[in-house]
């Protein structure tokens, strides 16, 4: 791979506010629009989280304001059956694609991917401008599903088919509001893999003089990675949702087979079909969909571990292609979602084994962000501390996949809490957590202010508890046999867990009371916060480079070059030149010469 | 802050080892044969899995509260070797783990139900199971889509007036099984798909539409025990569910002739 000369391509300054801020190219623009997108999406998908959890610890109690809101849903408050379905679907819609998907990568990566690497633009910025208008249609659409007949759809962020593949005759929600959420979904395929085609270009082709693939930061490595996973994955989405788009409406049987009887009625008209290939199709989507949510996250933990470590990366190399290893193995595992889904019992066994193995560069990571802590000059400052906070809840979280991963262990654990204990730790928290240092570190860059730090503190603490107190309770659950999107515990088993899940939802509820705090801290800061420096942190990565040292950029060294001996300060800036004429300095010339 | 973190989650992870360990919440006492194999495989994996958890944690705890006060910090850049043993060891651990479930998992699914096994048909709809017993003649009617109804508690699709195997078929909303006998589970679904769960039992299988899956098990312990469904089937899905009955071999045989009395 040869690094290039970015190529300046001269624009016209946007003229008027339409064009500057709603219908932008500016790849800073889209990156926040995207970023605010994803913060609204999370606010509401909190909101719908706290309905259910309050409805599950206290099923009769009537939630004031809900009645008004959806009279259909739950009339006088009391939330019927399928509106928690209903609720549970669009929490997951959400916060898989419109917060999980979308805040790291095409946040944070629309603003920060081309300055990292050097670029003063995305490849393609009509295309960007677009992927972000189809994200925020399909969002639109999703949305709009709350005020359709039969409300929004009720068979989860999954949907399988026959549930989602008849119409309404299945259940309030299954019409109307299940064709919104395929129509919502496959619109926000189109868009990541714009999207994904942008990331990819920009980061092949975009690169600053001297910056080799092996000197890029490990978020951008991530970025990069992670966009080639959505342009595989979301792909097979699309074609998925397109198929059961026309079992439903075009009366053809992809998934749909012959002889079913529903209410009393016979379906006409379907044969052939197997609900198992939407399962084949959907996983093979979904379990990169994992990745594609908290590749971003490691990414930007390994970067702030550093930073604030004061210590270079251990083992960068040994990062890179951990990163590569776990987007490639990404596409082997998807079997291991569907043990118990009636597949070949033979595949099972493969799909366990792959899905161990992809655990090792999992393991590598860990082991190496611990080594790079070990010894390091800590700075806490919010953003590092969510960072480690990122690190003590992926370790939770992932290690109880090992577990699952094991296919007779499975069969108990399956379709349990201890399911939902696992994702929400290892994928839901995780990610959060990287979103929040995230925001934390890139703030002063996105708004030129710096956000406070006490708030930020108390922010982490609380979520750090919060995130354990909900999460942690649910492997026992799911242990005891509490079955997972049930509306109601009705079963007399379960009843003798009924405190643990009041528990639950008392954390819960201060769990996402303690998000105000940040919600506050950032719209405070966005207008009374400190102004930033040109380099708060002392980071050494070309998003930090003063605007005054010009656009033509020269990397001489990696990202990561904290702490060199014998080096006035305790950073060297990838583009700080080197009188020496090192081994970066020959990386240098190189990179010139293609 | 170094302090308040590196404290907090020490004590995370000193009330989670003690909550494991003192089994607060646990699995429901298992009652099948194959169910001592699935909880010996989670207890070694308990195992690796808790050593593993309680080392990252209090390194991390320990990075956090002991970092470098003054100085710089070491310009260390990694250690290819220590990082390879690491990855070496971790892939055999969970390899390991792995290989280990194979044999549970091959008697649950690789081999079929023993020749003397009790066959039972399971109908899932929207939101009840339903059973069938073949009767003394060890066969089952066929099915006629047409004929199923609900309401007149035909839910087989059965025709008694035109096939003789039908004739002694009995079915039932109970599952009831004799203890310490191979049973085989037919497992079907007439409309979206379902699921089979028994935590007891240590069994869990999707019941898929257009499919017929089989599954077997010896119930050890008798006792009243529910199945449920944890496949999401619908509005009903949190209520969707049906006794089970283990019962001693003369029980399950009174049991059966009432039910057959009562057809």
């Amino acid at each position: 791979m040869t690094p290039t000369h970015s190529q300046a391509i001269p624009r016209k300054a946007a003229r008027g506010f339409l064009r500057k801020y709603v219908f932008s190219t500016d790849h800073q623009i889209i990156g926040k629009q995207y970023y605010f997108l994803a913060l609204f999406s999370a606010l509401v998908a909190m909101l719908l989280s706290w309905l259910m959890r309050v409805h599950l610890a206290w099923p009769r109690l009537a939630i004031p304001g809900l009645g008004e809101l959806s009279a259909a849903g739950a009339p006088n408050g009391m939330m019927t059956p399928e509106y928690y379905l209903s609720l549970l679907t669009m929490h997951g819609t959400l916060m898989i694609f419109f917060v999980l998907t979308t805040a790291p990568q095409s946040g944070f990566g629309n603003c920060f991917l081309p300055a990292q690497i050097g670029a003063d633009e995305m490849a393609f910025p009509r295309l960007n401008m677009l992927s972000f208008w189809l994200t925020f249609t399909s969002l639109g659409a999703l949305l709009s599903s709350f005020w359709a007949r039969g409300g929004p759809a009720t068979s989860g962020w999954t949907a399988y088919p026959p549930l989602s593949g008849l119409g309404s005759i299945t259940g309030p929600g299954e019409g109307w509001g299940q064709s919104l959420w395929i129509i919502s979904i496959a619109l926000f395929c189109v868009g990541s893999l714009l999207g994904a085609l942008n990331f990819i270009t920009t980061t092949l082709d975009l690169r600053a003089r001297g910056m080799t693939l092996m000197r890029m930061p490990l978020t951008a490595w991530a970025w990069f990675v992670t966009a080639i996973l959505m342009l595989l994955s979301f792909a097979v989405l699309l074609a998925a949702c397109v198929l059961l788009m026309l079992d439903r409406a075009a009366g053809t049987s992809f998934f749909i087979p012959a002889g079913l009887i529903v209410s009393g009625q016979m379906i006409q008209g379907h044969q052939g079909g197997s609900p198992l290939l939407w399962e084949h199709l959907f996983w093979f989507f979904g379990h990169p969909e994992v990745y594609i949510a908290i590749l971003p996250a490691m990414g930007l933990t390994s970067h702030l571990l550093s930073c604030f470590a004061r210590k270079p990366v251990f083992g960068y190399r040994a990062m890179v292609w951990a990163t590569i290893a776990i987007g490639f193995l990404g596409f082997l595992v998807w079997g291991h979602h569907m043990f118990v889904s009636g597949m070949n019992p033979y595949s099972a066994f493969a799909f366990s084994v792959l899905t161990v193995v992809i655990a090792v560069p999992s393991a590598v990571k860990t082991f190496n962000w611990l080594g790079t802590l070990w010894g390091g000059r800590l700075r806490l400052t919010t953003a590092m501390l969510f960072a480690l906070g990122f690190v003590s809840i992926f370790v939770s979280g992932g290690l109880s996949g090992i577990f699952l991963a094991e296919p007779p262990v499975d069969v108990q654990l399956h379709a349990t809490y201890f399911v939902v204990a696992h994702f929400h730790l290892v994928m839901g928290m995780a990610a959060m957590f990287g979103i929040f240092s995230g925001t934390y570190f890139w703030f002063p860059k996105m708004f030129g202010r710096m956000m406070n730090e006490t708030l930020g503190k108390i922010h982490f603490i609380l979520t750090f508890i919060g995130a354990y107190c909900v999460f942690m309770p649910m492997y026992f659950l799911g242990m005891a046999g509490n079955v997972r999107r049930y509306a109601q515990f009705v079963d007399p088993y379960l009843q003798p867990l009924m405190p643990l899940h009041r528990f639950i939802t008392v954390a819960a509820l201060g769990l996402g009371a303690a998000q105000m705090i940040f919600v506050f801290n950032l719209f405070g800061s966005l207008f009374g916060g400190e102004k930033a420096g040109e380099n708060p942190w002392e980071a050494t990565t070309l998003e930090w480079v003063a605007a005054s040292a010009g656009k033509d950029l020269v990397v001489y060294r990696g990202a990561y070059e904290y702490a060199v001996p014998g080096k006035e300060k305790d950073y060297v800036m990838q583009n700080a030149p080197d009188a020496s004429g090192s081994r970066a300095e020959k990386g240098a010339r190189d990179g010139n010469a293609n | 802050m170094a302090r308040v973190l590196s404290f907090t989650i020490v004590l995370g992870t000193a009330v989670t080892v003690i909550l494991f360990w003192r089994r607060v919440w646990w699995f429901p006492p298992n009652i099948s044969t194959q169910g001592a194999g699935v909880d010996r495989e989670f207890g070694l994996t308990l195992l690796v899995t808790g050593i593993l958890f309680v080392a990252a944690q209090l390194i991390l705890a320990y990075c956090i509260g002991r970092g470098r006060k003054s100085g710089r910090a070491a310009y260390n850049t990694g250690n290819l070797r220590m990082e390879v043993a690491r990855a070496v060891l971790a892939a055999a651990t969970f390899i390991g783990l792995a290989l280990s479930s194979y044999r549970t998992w091959a008697r649950m699914y690789f081999i079929g139900a023993p020749r003397n096994a009790l066959r039972i048909q399971v109908e899932a709809e929207q939101f009840a199971y339903w059973f069938r017993y073949p009767g003394p003649d060890g066969v089952f009617g066929p099915m006629h889509l047409r004929l199923v109804n609900d309401a007149t508690g035909n839910y087989f699709g059965l025709d008694p007036t035109r096939d003789p195997a039908s004739r002694d078929d009995i079915v039932t909303a109970t599952l009831g099984i004799p203890e310490n006998r191979p049973i085989e589970l037919l497992l079907m679904s007439r409309d979206v798909i379902h699921s089979f769960y028994v935590p007891q039992l240590r069994i869990q299988q999707d019941i898929v539409p257009g499919m017929v899956i089989p599954i077997h098990f010896t119930a050890t312990r008798t006792g009243d025990y529910e199945i449920v469904c944890t496949q999401l089937c619908g509005l009903g899905h949190y209520a969707m569910r049906a006794p089970l009955k283990v019962m001693k071999e003369p029980n399950f045989k009174k049991w059966l002739a009432k039910q057959a009395a009562e057809q």
